[in-house]
């Protein structure tokens, strides 16, 4: 019995501890370069548009394994209209933030009404959407680089030398408030875990074992504060970080406690079902469509503030990045099934494996075959780990 | 004393965690129709995989002897080329592909790269005839119904060479004629020397075929009863599968007052949703009162659920016209959510495909049709879900460890509770209930008609669509008879019998002729 049980622990986390295990084995290989705070840092700056597009993602994805290819070109055009408007025709700032929103809810509502309504696969849908916003983007461009100058919008979205939320305390090389936050976010942690246990043992519910409970606890507290005290020791918190923590909580709280989650859910389970209880599920499908284009905007400005400047070349394979962390951090391939924790583990493997790479000077060309086989094994640990039971 | 065919001895096959079959022996004569029994979940499709090589040797305990010799199936192929067949209870045809192409998938004709059609087709329609088919071997599966794809899964295993024919729950998706047509094939055959084993729930389709019966509780073998000795009484029979005597297998319901009308249909016509000039309801008018149980009978594709559906928010069909009256007043369901705030719920026929969400839990398919009850602004009070989940888990007595259990875990009568759960929950006065007790087991089918019997007394309104004649007749007040669509007959609860319900749908029958 004790056995199955350890079993089914590894099962549920295995994501975490291959993410532990890789983590370690880097921290071996660049003989804990990867830990450097400097490292943990950019690992965030580096990779928040991925945290951002694989939310959008994960919805479309339950849907039924519908996947968005788009995204990359639209994190592209998105920002090359906003650096074109704020550069060359001087338009302010909010304004050209309040255009891209808009651009992207436009562009997710045309996908999404093809998709929805029309019934045009996702797929043909969403390729199409590729090669018309590229197109667009260098179009848009010109085929050159814009580069970006406004400080406010690049302050604001994380990019340039200064793109971290200033520390209010000034004790010299350690961000307080950085630690202050991570100390902050564990006591709230700590306290809604409590609250819960309290109502659930008040209504005599069915609890999880204390042991369990403390042991989670306990370990998710560290990370927070590891992470954060790496942060601190460099330059606090990344404005980045910022936009990933409110889009991951906020998406995060509607996938797991809003009716319209749980129709998200639903709909990838059993379409028929679903509509034969009084869901529409075209509207479903529209939704995770039109947030996918609103969250590729914000991908997109994100991308251009980072870099200072809008490419027409920007936001390629942005979109792989997205689905493997989905796939990877345990959403089903036929949709139903995945959370925005299990997104976020899979997107943290995938930058852990690309900074670890690069750190240890790996070829870019050897890099996306490692992450290629990556997101194949975990598929295949998926599929097969699911088979196990009775038939 | 005839040959013994096969054989199975001491079979022992444990699932991590579950022993499945426990020590099962079984022993069939050559030339005999044998019938394998017991409640879903006893073990009988386990037993039939054992045999036919799904679960491969090794992976179970025990012997097998087929033809003297004893057998050591690897995989399907092995036990194929030895010529035991299994049909299963999901049919395995392709869809998009002829009668030929699917008879001889995987033992396909000619050589590997040069397919011979012409010999393909040709045997296969040779086959068809053996059958009763008269449909050629060129025609696609999907165009055919459900009765003629039984019996092409029929003629596929003869493809094969089979000496021994397992069949599992072939009659369950069929109509009585269509389902007494596959079982006079079957006693052909016996009268040719084949040899069947057949697993079904209807136990009066094995009284009437059976020579031998082997009932089978909780994974272990309780008994075989022999025709020629032992009395093969339906009672007799559901005895041995529940281990007890079931003196009435529908709960009396007590003598209640049936109210107004609740909800009338009139003049009700839907046209088919691809071949928009075929009518599938053909001006049909019933009504239900409150606290009265109507069955609508008829045989399979009648036109029932298709009633059924268009009625619920037009879920099929296209070209809907007519009226319905809810308390007298006349409403409009466009859609499904119209026909819930309205009243309605309808328990699908198909609970794996249109009611379930298989892949989660219990306390999520239970609240899905009515989540504004337990959320406030869109946001979920999920510790009221589960009390929700919980209480009507008790109320139906549902067997499951937790309700966070997923719903495909479930055996055929829990998920069935589940699903009357989801219904029960949105609070509807009229449950249209689409063959309630499809596939499950006749302890469950009892807790199934004590639910509807306890609906009704609370007032409300039952519709019940159901194949099983004697299903109707112990729970209906009133039936009404469909056939083709039309509305050929209606009957008091008191006055119908199997007979009276039979010949007014094949007295209508004949005058379309």
């Amino acid at each position: 019995m004790d056995k199955t049980k350890a079993l089914d622990i590894v099962k549920k986390y295995t994501m975490i501890i291959v993410l532990i295990l890789v983590t370690a084995f880097f921290t071996w290989k660049t003989g804990g370069k990867i830990l450097l705070p400097q490292n943990v840092s950019n690992l965030i700056a580096q990779n928040a548009y991925v945290f951002v597009l694989a939310t959008g993602m994960l919805l479309c994805i339950l849907t039924g394994g519908n996947i968005d290819l788009s995204v990359g070109s639209i994190v592209c055009f998105v920002g090359a209209i906003g650096a074109t408007l704020m550069e060359n025709h001087g338009m302010n700032v909010y304004a050209a933030i309040f255009v891209m929103v808009l651009v992207g809810l436009l562009i997710g509502a045309w996908q999404g009404f093809w998709i929805a309504y029309v019934h045009v696969p996702p797929f043909i849908t969403t390729l199409s959407g590729m090669l018309v916003f590229r197109g667009l983007s260098n179009v848009v461009l010109q085929g050159m680089t814009v580069s970006l100058k406004s400080e406010t919008f690049i302050k604001l979205f994380g990019g340039g030398a200064d793109c971290y939320v200033p520390d209010l305390f000034g004790v010299e090389g350690f961000n307080m408030t950085c630690m202050l936050v991570g100390v902050a976010a564990c006591a709230i942690y700590v306290i809604i875990q409590l609250k819960n246990r309290i109502t659930r043992a008040r209504k005599g519910y069915e609890m999880e074992n204390l042991g369990g409970m403390i042991a989670k606890t306990v370990a998710i507290c560290a990370v927070v504060l590891l992470f954060t005290l790496r942060l601190a020791q460099y330059r606090g918190i990344p404005t980045a970080l910022i936009w990933v923590m409110v889009v991951v909580l906020l998406y995060g709280y509607i996938t797991s406690n809003t009716t319209i989650g749980r129709y998200f859910y639903a709909v990838g389970g059993n379409e028929k079902a679903t509509k034969l209880s009084g869901i529409n599920t075209k509207n479903v499908y529209f939704l995770a469509y039109l947030n996918m284009g609103l969250l590729s905007a914000l991908a997109g400005m994100l991308t251009i503030a980072r870099m200072t400047s809008a490419q027409p070349t920007y936001g390629q394979s942005y979109e792989m990045d997205a689905i493997g962390s989905c796939f990877i951090g345990g959403a089903s391939a036929y949709g139903g099934t995945g959370t925005v924790p299990g997104v976020i583990v899979g997107a943290v493997l995938m930058g852990v494996i690309n900074l670890g790479m690069s750190i240890m000077g790996v070829d870019a060309n050897y890099q996306k075959v490692v992450k290629g086989l990556v997101l194949l094994a975990a598929v295949i640990f998926d599929v097969v780990s699911k088979k196990g039971g009775r038939d | 004393m005839a040959k013994i065919l096969l054989e199975m001895k001491n079979i022992t096959k444990t699932f991590p965690g579950v022993k499945a079959l426990d020590n099962v022996n079984l022993q069939v004569e050559e030339g005999e129709i044998h019938a394998l029994v017991g409640e879903n979940g006893a073990g009988k499709s386990t037993l039939m995989n054992v045999l036919s090589g799904i679960y491969p040797y090794g992976t179970y305990e025990g012997n097998i002897v087929y033809n003297g010799e004893i057998c050591q199936f690897s995989k399907i192929k092995d036990s194929e080329e030895k010529g035991i067949v299994i049909i299963h209870q999901e049919l395995a045809l392709v869809p998009y592909m002829t009668i030929g192409e699917n008879m001889f998938l995987g033992n396909e004709r000619g050589h590997k790269f040069a397919l011979n059609w012409n010999e393909t087709y040709g045997r296969a329609d040779e086959l068809l005839r053996t059958v009763g088919l008269k449909e050629s071997s060129r025609t696609l599966i999907k165009d055919i119904g459900v009765g003629k794809q039984q019996l092409v899964e029929i003629a596929k295993a003869l493809a094969k060479n089979a000496k021994l024919l397992i069949l599992d729950e072939p009659t369950a998706s069929l109509n009585e004629s269509d389902s007494k047509a596959l079982l006079d094939l079957l006693l052909k055959f016996k009268e040719q020397g084949m040899t069947s084993i057949i697993i079904s729930h209807k136990l009066n389709e094995i009284s009437y075929v059976a020579d031998k019966i082997t009932v089978i509780r909780d994974g272990s073998t309780i008994e075989t009863l022999d025709k020629k000795k032992d009395d093969i009484s339906e009672d007799r029979i559901i005895k041995g599968m529940v281990g007890r005597d079931l003196t009435d297998r529908f709960p009396k319901r007590p003598e209640q007052k049936i109210g107004d009308v609740m909800m009338e249909i009139e003049d009700w016509n839907v046209y088919h949703p691809l071949y928009t000039e075929r009518k599938v309801v053909d001006n049909v008018s019933i009504n239900v009162r409150k606290g009265e149980v109507v069955g609508i009978s008829g045989l399979m594709g009648a036109g029932r659920t298709e009633l059924a559906m268009s009625v619920f928010g037009r879920s099929y069909g296209t070209n809907i016209s007519g009226t319905v009256k809810i308390k007298g007043k006349e409403v409009q369901l466009h859609s499904v959510k119209a026909a819930i705030e309205n009243g309605l719920a309808y328990v699908t026929e198909d609970r794996k495909g249109n009611g379930l969400i298989l892949s989660n839990p219990i306390k999520i398919n239970t609240t899905l049709a009515n989540l504004k009850e337990v959320s406030k602004h869109t946001v979920i009070d999920k510790d009221k879900e589960y009390e929700v989940a919980v209480e009507y888990k008790e109320k139906l007595r549902t067997k499951c460890p937790t309700v966070e259990q997923n719903v495909g875990n479930l055996s055929g009568g829990n998920q069935q509770k589940v699903l009357l759960a989801k219904w029960m929950f949105s609070d509807p006065d009229i449950l249209i209930l689409d063959e309630p007790t499809r596939g499950i087991d006749v302890g469950a089918k009892y807790e199934i008609y004590c639910i509807i019997n306890q609906l009704v007394a609370e007032g409300k309104s039952v519709i019940m669509i159901s194949s099983e004649l004697p299903e109707v007749l112990g729970m209906c007040d009133r039936i009404y008879i469909m056939n083709e669509g039309r509305m050929v007959g209606e009957l008091s609860g008191k006055e119908a019998t199997q007979e009276l319900i039979m010949s007014h749908i094949i007295k209508s029958g004949r005058k379309e002729a």
